[in-house]
């Protein structure tokens, strides 16, 4: 049927739901969105829901459970354009930290009774199935976002950002927090995207938008250990939100 | 008359995954009650574990994209308290001004887009607004507003940036705070004008007698910082908690349960909150409990809905006052403590949800050595249970639909079950 709308669907898997609160960050934009797709599968935000096809959707959390292993293969083949959204489902973000440790140290330094907890190391949905689109950041800023789905509803490539933070940071003026303060910066091979707030705000960025294309994390973190950080230090920097990433795995102590 | 069983097994309209599995005998008995949270593990208390001081924060906030406030300035003053860092004036200041904003974010979200639609008959925020634009398109606006005061603050609305150890990087100006004045008093006078229509939904009542916990201070309505009360008379500092709370894991979910030790379950949340310390709400929010009839004497779950419309109110109103009397220095730099001693330190804050508990030892390097975390749906899970277990025979008896009416009664909590799996001891 022509007069059909897109389906738009939404799904959370190991996370904490910032992204679908970023996405419904889009106050604005929120009702309009509506009009022009159908959300048929959005848990968070209604009780209606139906199991596709669906022509976008996005898939928030990393895969850390027999279960979502399933559903996702599912979901995958009842999506047109498949998004990992935010950074736990590109590369696990945060939580993947407890890569590190083994399986059975993580549940029982958690739990007294290990026997019936399911959990495998968590992984980014691309580990699994084939990612038509990658939003990253935690969460990715709205303007992304909106960006990911007006592009999906045209069927054109979206405009996302591949250059590091500095061409961000540069733009709104801000001092260098790494060559000017000797603070440990992850600007230069962090993605672009959040607008650079974190030197905005005078502090150095974290990271949390992930390796922006071809970074060089060898490089900066010799710097941060000329500006006298510890080899501790530099592998807690670089295992936060992107230690699972091949640009920055080797920082990262894998 | 058969048995009936209700299997919800994922709760829409709540954050996070979680089921409920209700079975009434024949003759109005309760064979199961259980509320499961099926939220995959994250282990944040395993992996913090050799993290640093200055990071916990950073981390503690990705518990939950939806109160990440809430975890970070709990973090914050779990690793001050351990470190003996003094906040300055300014830094409370603007630590209440930005856990405001998050209570208004939250508790819009959860009232108008959660669960009105249920007593409106939609399944949902979308397709409400074909019916109620008015109503979504205000909750839109002051949702909107309160993530703007979190963002001038913090920087960033989901996962702030700027609050550390200490204090801010950077304080917002006065310049850029005042302009938000005109659009709070609007929210005030536009969230007041819905209480009439929160009052007039078709609320099942659960009557039960519980024990009702949350912070509380002398000076003010508290928010980050207060001595844990609760209405049968504990009253105990925040380093005394776990002498207070007990926790235990249930085979069929994945997040612990809390107890008041030799006592039983307990509820925390807005009406708690409304409950204990209702006697320094701000006027506004004093009109919006009598508007509502809000019963004082109630520990009705469903009543946290009225309270939630009251405490919008009440954080759009204390966030004037605290715009108003701010006067900034924008110059000042976060505080520092002591450090080359193992220390340890705890924190009780109010979440949106309600009592939240964060303590975290340190080795004489500042790396974590052990964490305890026991956000607000972990407190109430087992609370919720009891209160299916008294609801759902009554909706069976009344010839109600018992999944819905259940969903409802869980919903009434604003359960943020991310969080929730991060209930544990190291």
């Amino acid at each position: 049927m022509v007069d059909e709308k897109p389906r738009l669907a939404v799904f959370k898997f190991t996370g904490c739901a910032g992204c679908q609160m970023e996405l419904l960050r889009l106050e604005d934009e929120l009702l309009q969105i509506a009009e022009r797709l159908d959300v048929t599968y959005f848990m968070m935000a209604q009780s209606k829901f139906d199991l596709g096809p669906y022509d976008l959707c996005l898939i928030e959390g990393s895969v850390s459970t027999p279960r979502e292993l399933e559903e996702l293969k599912r979901i995958r083949a009842a999506s047109r354009v498949l998004v990992a959204f935010g950074d736990c489902a590109v590369a696990g973000c945060v939580p993947s930290i407890r890569n590190w440790i083994s399986q059975y140290k993580a549940e029982s330094s958690v739990y007294e009774n290990t026997a019936h907890l399911v959990s495998f190391r968590l992984q980014g949905i691309g580990e699994y199935v084939t990612v038509d689109g990658v939003l990253p950041g935690c969460p990715p800023h709205k303007a992304l976002i909106l960006e990911a789905i007006t592009s999906a509803l045209q069927g054109i490539r979206p405009d996302l950002k591949y250059h590091p933070v500095c061409v961000e940071c540069k733009l709104r003026e801000n001092v260098c927090i790494l060559r000017s303060l000797g603070k440990p910066c992850m600007g230069p091979v962090t993605r672009a995207g959040c607008g650079a707030i974190c030197p905005t705000y005078c502090r150095e960025c974290e990271g949390c938008y992930g390796p922006m294309s071809d970074a060089n994390a060898e490089h900066l973190a010799r710097l941060f250990k000329k500006n006298g950080m510890s080899d501790d230090d530099a592998v807690r920097k670089f295992r936060k939100y992107a230690g699972m990433t091949d640009e920055f795995r080797t920082e990262a102590g894998l | 008359m058969r048995s009936r069983r209700a299997s919800v097994c994922y709760i829409p309209r709540v954050e996070g995954q979680g089921s409920i599995d209700v079975e009434v005998g024949g003759g109005g008995k309760v064979r199961r009650s259980e509320f499961a949270i099926f939220e995959p593990m994250r282990f944040f208390e395993a992996f913090l574990k050799g993290r640093k001081f200055h990071e916990v924060h950073e981390l503690a906030s990705r518990i939950c994209g939806i109160c990440p406030i809430a975890h970070q300035i709990t973090a914050l003053r779990a690793v001050e308290n351990a470190f003996g860092i003094q906040v300055s004036e300014q830094t409370k200041e603007l630590r209440r001004l930005l856990a405001l904003s998050a209570w208004i974010q939250s508790h819009s979200l959860s009232v108008f887009f959660l669960t009105a639609p249920d007593y409106l008959g939609f399944d949902g925020a979308v397709s409400m607004a074909a019916e109620h634009r008015d109503l979504v398109e205000l909750a839109l606006r002051t949702k909107k507003l309160a993530n703007d005061v979190g963002e001038l603050v913090g920087g960033r609305a989901v996962h702030p940036i700027s609050a550390v150890v200490g204090g801010f990087t950077k304080i917002p100006a006065k310049e850029e705070l005042e302009p938000l004045l005109g659009r709070l008093q609007r929210a005030r006078k536009e969230v007041l004008g819905t209480a009439g229509i929160i009052a007039g939904f078709n609320y099942p009542s659960l009557e039960l007698r519980s024990e009702l916990a949350c912070i509380s201070s002398k000076d003010r309505y508290a928010v980050n910082e207060g001595r844990l009360v609760t209405n049968m008379g504990l009253d105990a500092t925040e380093a005394d908690y776990r002498k207070f709370i007990v926790e235990r894991q249930v085979p069929y979910s994945n997040a612990k349960q809390s107890r008041m030790a030799g006592r039983g379950t307990f509820m925390v949340g807005p009406l708690a909150r409304v409950v204990l310390n209702h006697a320094q709400l701000t006027p506004g929010a004093r009109k919006a409990m009598k508007d509502m009839e809000l019963d004082l004497g109630s520990s009705d779950p469903f009543m946290n809905i009225k309270a939630r419309v009251v405490e919008i109110v009440y954080a759009i109103e204390e966030s004037i006052g605290i715009i108003r009397r701010l006067r900034l220095d924008v110059a000042e730099q976060p505080a520092r403590g002591r450090t080359g001693l193992p220390c340890a330190g705890a924190a009780l804050t109010e979440a949106p949800r309600g009592l939240l508990y964060h303590r975290y030892a340190f080795d004489k390097s500042g790396v974590i050595t052990a964490a305890d975390i026991v956000p607000p749906t972990a407190h109430n899970s087992a609370h919720v249970e009891d209160s299916l277990r008294a609801f759902s025979p009554k909706v069976v008896a009344g010839g109600g639909d018992l999944s819905l009416q259940c969903e409802m009664l869980v919903r009434a909590y604003d359960p943020c079950i991310s969080c929730s799996v991060h209930a544990v001891v190291l």
